[in-house]
Parts: C-alpha cells; structure tokens; sequence
C-alpha cells in the first residue's frame, strides 16, 4: 500500500517531497487520489510563479528591419525564450498541483511544437496558454487546430485551396488523435483540405479564417463525404471510437508503461470518461493495472529535474544566472528542453533516456546540483529519505556507504538507477 | 553574458536554432573511444578493417532534387517553380544531374567513388516519418520490430557496445539489438563530479537480481560508461573537434537529425584515423520536412551535406585506414513528385540512396523510377531498400545478410563495392 502510494505520487506529479508522502500514506490512496486530480484549495505554490507577460514580438512593427535591428530582434526573442523556458521549471517545481502540472506538460509533448521553426515565444507562450485552458481533450483538440504555433509548425498557413498542404492534416490524424496507419493516404489529402483557409496574423499573434483561401468542396474522410472544415473535421475525428483509445493509449504510454500495451479494460474504462483527460487519468491511477507497473517508466529529463529541486528544496527561479545556463545547456543535452522537442513526435520514452551519454550527463548535472544544497550530514538512509525512495538495492547502498561527503552522496543518488526508474 | 558566451549558450542549447549537438554535448568521451585504438592494437590492426558510415537525412529528402531527372518533360511540367534547368544540374549522365548544390559530391562522381542507387524503397510505402523511418531503420518493411539492423548485427556478433557508434543526441533505433546496443559518443574525455570516482560509477553499473528491465539498463549505461573508458591505456592526444558553425532558424517542421553533420564526420575520420575498434558509425542531418518554400531551404541542406561529405571523403582517402571507410546516406522516404502550391513538397516514396568511398565503385545502379507510371502521385520504387542494406552487410561487414536483414528476405547483391 506504501508502496501504491509512492507509485501514485511520483507518476501523478514531479516528485513528491518527503512530507507529501507522509501526508498521503496518512490520507489512503483513495483520498490522495482525489486530492491529486482534484485539488479543491487554490494553487498557492503556482501563484509564486505566475505566467510570463513578454510583451509583443520584438519584431512587430519592423517591416524593413536593417540588419542592426534584426540581430538585435533576434536576440530578444532568444532572451524571451530562455525567460518563458526557465519560468516553466520553476513553475513546475513550486506548484501545489502537481498533476494538472504534469498534465499540462504531457500535452506539450503530445502536441509537440518547438520554438527553434516556430521562433516568436509569443507564440509558443500562447500555445502553452491555450493548453492549460482547455478542460478538456475536445476543448484542446479545437484550439490547437487554429493555434498560431502548432499551424505554423506544420505549414497550415501554407496550406490553401489553390495550395494543398499536407502536413498538418496528417499529424493531426498520424500524432494528435487516431495514431498511426488509422487512415488513408486519401484521407491525408482529404484532412489537408478540410484545414485549408487559416492564416496568421503574426502581429495579432493570432489565427484567422479566410473563406477565400478555403476549400469548399466536399471531403471524403474516413468514409464520410461532406464539406469538412478545420472544426467540422476535429468534430468528426473525436466521434471515432479511435481517438479516445488513442489518448487513452498515450497517457497510459507516459503515465503508466513505455513498453507494456495497455490493458483492454484499462482502456475501456478510461475511454468512458473521453473527453475529460484529468478523470482519464483518475480512471487510470485506480486501475489495478496501473499498479503493476512500477518500474516500467524512466523519468524524462525534465521530470528528472524538477523532481530533484522539488526534494532537495531548491527554485529553479532563484538559481545564479549561470546556474540557469547551466540547467539549459544540462536538459538539452539529456534530449529535453521544454519547447523545444526533437520533432512533431514529441519525446522519446524508455531505455531510449538511458544511453551511456546521457549517464555521464546526468552524472555531471546531478554534480552540479548537489553543489547548491548546503552540507550536512547525512547518511545513505537520510538520502533516500530526502528522495523518497523506499530502499536502495546492495549495489547503491554499498557504493553510498563508501563515502561520507554529502554531496557525493545527493550526487550519486540523484543519479541512482533506482531514482531514475519509477 | 557577454555576446560569445550568449552565443555558445544559444547553440548548445538549441533555443533558438542553434545545433544540440556541439561540442558540449556530454556523452561518452571521443578521447576515451580514440584511446581504444592503442590497446586494441595489440591484438588486431584496426585500421585495415572495413568500416561502414550511415548518414541518415530526417524528414524525407526530395530525391528528385537531389538527382535531377533533368531530361524529363514530366519534371518541369510536375514542379514549375522548383525544377533545376537543365544547364544548371551537374550532370551524371544523358537524362539525370545532381542538384547544383552538390559540386563536392559531382567530383566524387567523376574520381568514380560515388554510387547512385536509384528508387529506392520498399513495397507498400508508408508515409509517416515515424514509421518510415523505423521501417528503414529495422530493415523490416511488413511489421513493427524492436530492433534496428545494426543492432541484430551487434547481437549476432556479440559485440562490444563500441563497436557500433552514434554521433547523434539520441541512440537511433538502428543501433538497437534485442540484447546489446551501440554507444552514443561525443567529446570531452570522461568528466565526473567532483569526488566521484570511476569505480563509483562502475560500482552503480551491476545488475541486482530482481530489479525492472529499465532499473538494470539504467545501471548498464554506467558499467558501458566505465568500460569503454577503461579499455584506456594510453593516452591519445585528441585533436579539438572543429567550432560547429552558426545554423539559421529551421524552415522545415523538425522530425528529428542533428545538424552538424560536418562535426560528426570529422570525429569519425578522427576515429578512424586512430584505429578505434568501431566497425559502425552512425551520423545525422535534419531538417528535410520541406513542405514550404522548399528551394531556400532544400539548397541550403544540401549544401551542408555536400562539404561535409566532400571533405570527409577527401581526409579519408588520404590514409589507408580511410580507404576502408564505406559512406552510405538514405531517408525515410523521398517527396511527392508534383510540388504543392506553397512550393513545397508533400510525403512521398522512393529516393535515391548514395554510396562513397575509396571502395566504391562509381556509377548508376538500379533505374530511375518514372514520372509518367506513378502510383497516385508518388514514384514506385525500383531497387528494394533491403538489397542496398544486405550489400553493405555483406561487402562491409562481411556477415550473412539474410540473418539481419528482417522477415526472412533475401537480399540481391548490388555490385557498388570492390575488394581490393
């Protein structure tokens, strides 16, 4: 049941702190998980972190820029990036409501846009905005079809009646809601159709219909024929019993296991309370499945992070400006920056985080980590206390027990296969 | 910070455009790999074995672009504002060129060390980047497979986890085996954290009996870590990997690849050069989603892929060691032939695959896939992507291709190799 608990906490959230376990082993699973998916006191740690206003595009307005202008343009919106980027962490770390947290950062990965096609973090921030908006999957799946960012990523306003373009048509079909080989190459063609006629304003930093540039023919998709447009189609693909198996499928993939397939009656029951990902979630913490899975995810890097700030009772946001350089430099070159994913497929999962780079890597960051925790003393036991992990195997213990320097063992520790593996 | 450091931030960090891969990319170190060659040497003189280099180009790469079937009406006629005029392709024969962004490529071509191998792909195509790029990978077009080619080739000959590398950010799945896989590899020597030791690091890589798969490769990755560094004898002074230069912001949607290529390669001509005992390197460009405004960033791509394999082609035929190295670059699939309107090109099938090196015996292999018989408006494909792989397994790797090639096809020799 300790164990369940542990489980619970460090799949719903980043990683949960010593006395949020202690609460939770007191309050039962049922009572944690309710706490979990529905909080009911405010977010009082995220109002320590409030969403970034970063004002207009620092090219706005420059219909001709000079060469000056637009390196030093350009520069802005590198710092707006790294300023939303760094905000993120600290929000993920300080925030009471872990889950919807992580939620939100699932739906990032899963309509995965990165800022380096994307390049304006206005953009990106409104996306960020538009997700944690969305109640949900139904709201969400609107909203992203005429998202400024997730159009321009995959060339929507390139997409015109007298200029098919298919590729966000096939994402949206392919990534975002019926998964792969469920569809035709026809019924690409067809979706590409359906989106056509959305343009950006990239001032307004918004999406607008024009019917000119609309396609108004009729559409045969997935065997219905009619004049399918952007909405008419995200209407017609969250009918299909493929999509909510499909999200059922990929929270199971991030929540639960990389490898194993979800079970039939996991899924069905996640599927009855499609649309509404939080009681998706729920349906699936209570299964008995989801508890069988310990040991079957790798903590993305990102999680990895804000997980070891979260326990040893650090801010992202009040790190040393090369401290926070550090932090960036150190997630990318484990593979993820937040807004930054390697492709429209979002982040990899499994053994594919524990190559022999990234260990020496994570050796390194977990190093410079352990510098920013003042010494003490501690023992292997105070160790995994402070990580919340239950108990070390022979091999980490004995290496732990070889040494006394505190931050040798965080570092260590942080680096533990039994940290990295939930 | 002032400007340069900004800059250094910029690109290592990859927000804004820059290239993951640069030289702080922390994964097992180049100078502990290099350091290999000296004990290996011992035993077996590596640089006199044939040595196999996989480029992989991530997003599709428009082969029509790249080799131009300039004598075709139904060329111009399918994409009037992306075509190359005759005059200006680099012509390889009567009816096809290369893109005249590929002048490194086309002298290659005239030494006869380049071997085109066209239309190639595989039945029933599929156009996902995902799961194209997986099917090529696992050389397994009729069903999913967990293992990449290399990988099956890693198992079957018990390999080293050296012995097949990776320059790229992420292991590919190529290199993945059901029970070995290839190292990822980049500079800097092996650096720990103050007071962690070595034998540390090794102590936390031992298996313990009844942990999770994933709690045991985590542990693997540290005992791979101090391994490979320990076969370290002597060491090799290591030349800085060259300054990767400044990338301008991506027009293409990202499906993955690293875009130094020029960088990778020169670590594995260093590589070489030293005699490590890696027999498969595995190197990357991404960016070849080109669905908008295909020229700009289409020439740009392949202008980058051009001097990075020139020069690698012309530093490796310069040693002996080098001559054994066999280059091959492929994508997951190529554009469709006819251009969409925002002069871009959607998802298509087959494309030309490339071979180079000192080995290699120049020439047109295979035959160009027509643009008049297509298959609702992609090319079918002429040559089976599974031959090309079968010969590289065979001819490079000298080992049987039937057994790592997936789901029982037998692959047809293709004669662009010659043995000494």
């Amino acid at each position: 049941m300790a164990d369940d608990l542990a489980l619970l906490l460090r799949r719903a959230g980043f990683g949960p702190t010593a006395a949020e376990l202690a609460a939770a082993k007191k309050a039962g699973y049922e009572a944690t998980l309710a706490a979990l998916t529905a909080p009911t006191a405010p977010d009082v740690g995220a109002s320590l972190a409030p969403v970034p206003v970063l004002g207009p595009d620092p090219f706005f307005r420059l219909s001709n820029p000079t060469a000056a202008q637009r390196a030093k343009a350009s520069e802005e919106r590198w710092e707006q990036t790294q300023r939303i980027t760094q905000w993120w962490l600290d929000r993920l770390t300080v925030a009471d409501h872990q889950t919807r947290e992580k939620l939100w950062f699932f739906w990032h990965g899963h309509w995965a846009t990165s800022v380096r096609k994307v390049m304006r973090p206005q953009l990106m921030l409104l996306q960020h905005r538009n997700l944690r908006s969305s109640l949900d999957f139904a709201v969400m799946a609107h909203k992203m079809i005429t998202d400024p960012a997730l159009v321009f990523w995959l060339d929507g306003e390139s997409n015109t009646r007298t200029a098919p373009n298919e590729n966000l048509g096939r994402e949206l079909m392919e990534l975002f809601m019926l998964g792969i080989g469920r569809y035709s190459e026809r019924d690409v063609k067809a979706a590409g159709r359906a989106l056509t006629g959305w343009r950006i304003d990239y001032d307004g930093a918004r999406t607008y219909f024009s019917p000119a540039w609309h396609d108004n023919g009729a559409k045969t998709i997935l065997g219905e024929t009619k004049n399918f447009n952007a909405h008419s189609l995200v209407d017609f693909l969250l009918k299909q019993d493929r999509c909510a198996a499909y999200i059922a499928e990929r929270l199971w993939f991030r929540y639960a296991s990389s490898s194993d397939p979800i079970p039939k009656s996991t899924r069905d029951a996640m599927v009855a309370v499609f649309p509404n990902s939080m009681s998706m979630l729920r349906k699936l913490f209570e299964d008995e499945a989801f508890r069988a899975t310990a040991g079957k995810l790798v903590k993305q890097p990102t999680e990895w992070f804000v997980g070891a700030m979260r326990h040893l009772g650090l801010r992202p946001g009040e790190l040393s400006d090369e401290m926070s350089t550090y932090v960036l430099n150190g997630l990318e070159r484990l593979g993820q920056l937040p807004f930054a994913p390697p492709s429209v497929e979002g982040w990899p999962a499994g053994a594919e985080w524990l190559t022999v780079g990234a260990a020496q890597a994570r050796l390194n960051f977990a190093g410079r980590i352990a510098q920013l925790v003042p010494a003490q003393r501690l023992t292997p036991e105070d160790v995994a206390h402070v990580l919340t992990i239950e108990t070390w195997t022979n091999r980490t213990y004995s290496v732990l027990k070889a040494t006394t320097d505190p931050q040798r063992l965080l570092t260590l520790g942080l680096a533990s296969p039994e940290y990295l593996v939930t | 910070m002032d400007a340069v450091t900004r800059r250094r931030f910029l690109l290592a960090s990859g927000v804004a455009g820059g290239s993951a891969l640069v030289a702080g990319a922390a994964k097992l170190s180049l100078g502990g790999l290099l350091r290999t060659a000296s004990e290996a040497s011992a035993s077996e003189d590596h640089r006199k074995t044939s040595k196999l280099v996989i480029v992989t180009l991530y997003g599709g790469n428009d082969g029509l672009n790249t080799v131009v079937p300039y004598a075709s009406p139904a060329y111009y006629a399918a994409r009037p504002e992306l075509a190359y005029e005759p005059e200006r392709v680099l012509r390889l024969d009567d009816a096809l060129g290369l893109n005249p962004m590929l002048k490194g490529l086309s002298s290659l071509w005239g030494e006869q060390r380049l071997a085109v191998v066209l239309g190639a792909g595989y039945p029933k195509p599929d156009r996902s980047h995902f799961r194209s790029m997986d099917i090529w990978q696992s050389a397994s077009p009729s069903g999913p497979t967990s293992s990449g080619w290399v990988g099956r080739w890693l198992d079957g000959t018990k390999a080293a986890p050296e012995a097949a590398v990776s320059f790229e950010p992420m292991l590919p799945p190529l290199l993945a085996g059901e029970t070995r896989t290839g190292a990822c590899v980049s500079v800097g020597g092996l650096k720990l954290p103050p007071g962690v030791t070595a034998d540390m690091v090794g102590a936390l890589g031992h298996r313990e009996p009844n942990e999770s798969e994933l709690q045991a490769r985590a542990a693997d990755a540290y005992a791979n870590l101090i391994n490979i560094d320990k076969l370290i004898q002597h060491a090799e002074a290591v030349s800085a990997p060259p300054e990767a230069t400044v990338q301008p912001d991506s027009p293409a949607t990202s499906t993955g690849g690293s875009n130094v290529l020029s960088a990778q390669l020169s670590r594995v001509a260093q590589c070489v050069e030293a005699g490590v005992p890696t027999r498969v390197y595995s190197v990357s460009l991404g960016g070849f989603d080109t669905h908008a405004s295909e020229r700009v960033g289409h020439e740009f791509l392949l202008r980058q892929l051009d001097q990075a394999l020139a020069s690698f082609a012309r530093r490796l035929s310069g040693t002996e060691a080098g001559r054994q190295v066999t280059t091959v670059v492929y994508s997951e699939f190529g554009r469709r032939v006819r251009a969409n309107a925002s002069d871009g090109t959607d998802h298509g099938t087959a494309g030309p695959v490339l071979v180079l090196g000192s080995q290699v015996a120049g020439g047109l292999y295979g035959e160009q896939p027509s643009l008049t018989d297509l298959d609702d408006g992609d090319l079918k494909a002429t040559t089976d992507f599974r031959d090309v792989i079968g010969t590289l397994l065979a001819s490079v790797l000298q080992a049987d291709p039937a057994r790592y090639v997936g789901g029982g096809y037998q692959p047809r020799m293709l004669p662009f190799l010659v043995r000494d």
